[in-house]
């Protein structure tokens, strides 16, 4: 017996099968019932998943890698950026994933245009994020934190920072931008999935017996999220017990 | 079943083979090729672009081994020279070895030996040929027009202020080739978890199936490493701060360790998939089941788990503490233990078997001589003190060679011979087979051998001139290369011909007992008729129940 034969019983695979005329439009080929495909493409959601938690963790290494180098100048280059924003920005998202949870939930019972709502709540957080990240991003132009673009080296030499370890600010502040830089692609990325999400809703294309891309979205949205629980404090938070 | 029994492939008159529908013949056109799903024919695009890029990166070697000749090197300036062996390591490493075996047979055999209709996601799969097919024509082009120097590890900060080639176009192809084998790993993963056929429990998976899931859990884990490594030396080079370079205070170490964390793990994405054919042909030409099942794919995982954590060894005289050192040595001798099991168990397996020496099986029997003595040589460069001394010599070029090339090369060519008649419902030239695989044998100790002698007498490796002494070895070299590249040229040449003019098999030429010996040669679109049920082991041989017996 297969995993999927354990876990559903044919009556239930049966079930689905014949009296949804929709599930009979999604089920791909290659599976034996929705339920089926749905539990394999949260699978692989998850293992995807599993591979970017090992793109930022290269990024995360690296931040931790310096710290260890030069701790009092990391620490130092880490105080110049905003936290407000960023702290504002974890609020921002932390509730856009509750709007998700609520559009998955709203799914489950059926509640077509909840979910319709809710997706769109979602987006618009991501978006407000982008936002306030771009409004950031502008702020640090013009303290001229952008090294090998607009960087200074004298205000940071004004600031303590002895003129030989300056190298290491510049690293510090390139991985910020990396860092911060990848995860404001993959916001937008899910901001473009949720919409294609809500598109979906709204023609009819879920129902509670399959929500499955609603569910994989979910799960993305969630990561992203989760990625910037970690970003903000090894960024923004690094230097502050020295406030 | 004897040898004479096997050949020639017995026509099965019940069936006739040219109306059945398969993959092959369910839709004609250039679009209802690029624009498949079915992994079968994925399988072939890739086998058609990995195949060009062996001969590309074969061609590229050949110029060097040429220049080699003589201790001037008379053939090529040094610049050249160095753009060569680099176009060499890059193509064959991230464009033949790493995506070969899953790309090409994985894709082609695991939905089949598995019972499923295809893979759990068809059009990722495509996607991932895509990637590899952009990529590789991107890296192509940046290294014919201009090329890099770098070689294929890229170490900052040579790559990333000291030369001035095309490294960013050359690293953005590779980029995207590693999200490509990402992809398909991805697939193999969860198709593997839920696409199994009623009565397939893990333990009756071939040992191939094994094989490949540990080859993409790597895959998984260690090429966003590679790729955010790479990411960020572009924008280094771009933008000129310094996160590995020491003169912007970077640190060059810390690109090595994300390199090798990727791209030693990445040796075991290229050579895993080989003990998994391996393990797939031996007990089919011994006619015996497989020795020590459980061991042999307990040992797939246990190396894929092992290879994450040996990854600085090739960093012993990088500037390493010696306490770190002498850890990464210790577990690098770890990896040997899973793959003794492997030789020992195989050997077990054709010990009182009835063994047929069809090709696949001499390419394997290759194998498994040539994998042993570079796996033994490999214990020597993981001792720090014998390191030392051969660190970046021939020796390493060699050693390294008798594992991607004798052993990988060679079982990929032994698992391609092994399911042609599968894949193609033709069968090749037993006797130009059988000759091929005697020469790539004959070739590849003849150009392998001699570099562990000077490499061992200290000749540096990429170095495009050398001291006299060493002449008489690089000629045997250069000879026993080309001796290799008739022994590849040679298949190339027969399976062609075989593909209109190879007499036709039957769904199971070799008696085989795997699963995808079941369905029909080649396969219809929807892989079986009828969903299988699966009430037995992948190899049992030994009790008379093979399938399609003559």
């Amino acid at each position: 017996m297969s995993l999927k034969d354990t876990l559903f019983t044919e009556a239930e695979q049966k079930a689905l099968f014949d009296h949804t005329f929709l599930a009979r439009e999604r089920l791909e080929e290659q599976y034996a019932s929705l339920p089926h495909q749905s539990e394999t493409a949260a699978f692989g959601m998850w293992v995807f998943l599993a591979t970017e938690v090992m793109f930022f963790g290269t990024l995360f290494l690296s931040v931790g890698a310096y710290w260890c180098l030069a701790p009092e100048v990391i620490e130092r280059a880490s105080l110049e950026l905003n936290w407000i924003i960023g702290g504002i920005n974890t609020l921002v998202l932390l509730v856009s994933s509750l709007m998700m949870v609520l559009a998955i939930h709203s799914a489950q019972i059926n509640r077509q245009s909840d979910v319709y709502r809710y997706l769109l709540l979602t987006a618009g957080l991501g978006v407000c994020f982008l936002c306030f990240k771009a409004l950031e991003y502008y702020i640090d132009y013009r303290e001229n934190l952008i090294p090998g673009f607009k960087f200074d080296e004298a205000e940071w030499v004004s600031r303590g920072v002895d003129a030989s370890q300056i190298g290491y600010v510049k690293i510090f502040l390139f991985l910020y931008w990396t860092m911060t830089g990848f995860h404001a692609l993959h916001v937008t990325i899910g901001i473009v999935a949720v919409l294609v999400m809500a598109v979906l809703t709204r023609r009819g294309h879920f129902s509670a017996e399959y929500y499955s891309p609603l569910d994989v979205t979910g799960l993305y949205w969630h990561f992203v999220d989760v990625v910037w629980i970690f970003l903000f404090p090894a960024l923004y938070l690094l230097g502050t017990h020295r406030l | 079943m004897t040898t004479a029994t096997l050949l020639p492939p017995a026509p099965q008159p019940a069936e006739p083979p040219a109306e059945r529908s398969n993959y092959l013949n369910v839709s004609y056109g250039v679009v209802s090729w690029l624009l498949t799903k079915d992994h079968k024919r994925i399988a072939i695009l890739y086998l058609i672009s990995v195949t060009v890029m062996f001969l590309l990166g074969g061609v590229a070697i050949s110029i060097v081994r040429l220049h080699l000749m003589t201790p001037q090197g008379a053939l090529v300036s040094a610049d050249t020279y160095n753009r060569l062996f680099t176009m060499h390591g890059v193509i064959m490493v991230f464009f033949f070895l790493v995506p070969v075996a899953p790309a090409v047979l994985g894709n082609f055999c695991l939905p089949l030996m598995i019972g499923a209709k295809d893979l759990a996601f068809p059009r990722i799969n495509l996607l991932s040929w895509y990637l590899y097919v952009i990529g590789g024509a991107w890296t192509l082009w940046a290294m014919l027009t201009e090329g890099v120097d770098t070689g294929w590890t890229f170490y900052a900060p040579y790559s990333s202020q000291a030369t001035h080639y095309n490294v960013v176009p050359t690293l953005i192809g590779l980029v995207l080739a590693g999200f490509s084998s990402l992809f398909t790993g991805l697939n193999f993963i969860v198709s593997t978890h839920w696409l199994r056929a009623p009565g397939l429990t893990w333990f009756r998976l071939p040992i191939f199936v094994w094989a490949m899931y540990g080859t993409s859990f790597i895959s998984l884990l260690a090429v966003p490493v590679l790729a955010m490594a790479l990411i960020l030396l572009m924008l280094e080079r771009l933008l000129h701060i310094g996160i590995f370079d020491p003169a912007l205070g970077g640190d060059p170490l810390l690109f090595q360790h994300l390199f090798w964390f990727y791209s030693h793990p990445a040796v075991y994405i290229m050579i895993l998939p080989g003990m998994g054919i391996v393990s797939e042909v031996i007990p089919c030409f011994a006619r015996k089941a497989l020795f020590g099942y459980t061991f042999v794919a307990f040992s797939s995982l246990a190396i894929a788990f092992l290879s994450f954590l040996v990854w600085a060894h090739h960093m012993f005289v990088a500037g390493i503490t010696l306490y770190a050192a002498l850890i990464f040595s210790c577990l690098s001798f770890l990896v040997a233990v899973p793959s003794a099991i492997k030789v020992f168990n195989w050997t077990a397996t054709l010990y009182k078997g009835s063994i047929a020496f069809e090709t696949p099986m001499l390419f394997c029997l290759g194998f498994v001589a040539l994998f042993t003595a570079g796996g033994l040589t490999g214990l020597f460069l993981a001792t720090l003190g014998v390191d030392i001394h051969v660190h970046d010599t021939y020796f390493v070029i060699a050693h390294f060679h008798f594992i991607m090339v004798g052993g990988m090369v060679m079982a990929y060519m032994g698992g391609l011979h092994f399911w042609w008649p599968k894949m193609t419902g033709r069968m090749y030239s037993q006797w130009w087979s059988r000759l091929a695989a005697l020469i790539i044998f004959v070739g590849f100790f003849l150009t392998f051998l001699p570099q562990f002698i000077v490499g061992y007498n200290g000749m540096p490796r990429r170095y495009y001139q050398y001291v006299p002494e060493f002449q008489v070895w690089n000629v045997l070299s250069s000879a026993g290369a080309s001796i290799l590249a008739v022994g590849y040229v040679l298949p190339l040449a027969y399976l062609i011909y075989s593909l209109r003019y190879g007499p036709r098999t039957g769904n199971n030429p070799w008696g085989a007992t795997g699963l995808e010996w079941q369905t029909a040669s080649p396969p219809p679109r929807d892989n079986f008729d009828v969903t299988p049920t699966v009430v037995r082991g992948p190899y049992e041989y030994d009790t008379g129940k093979a399938q399609n017996e003559p």
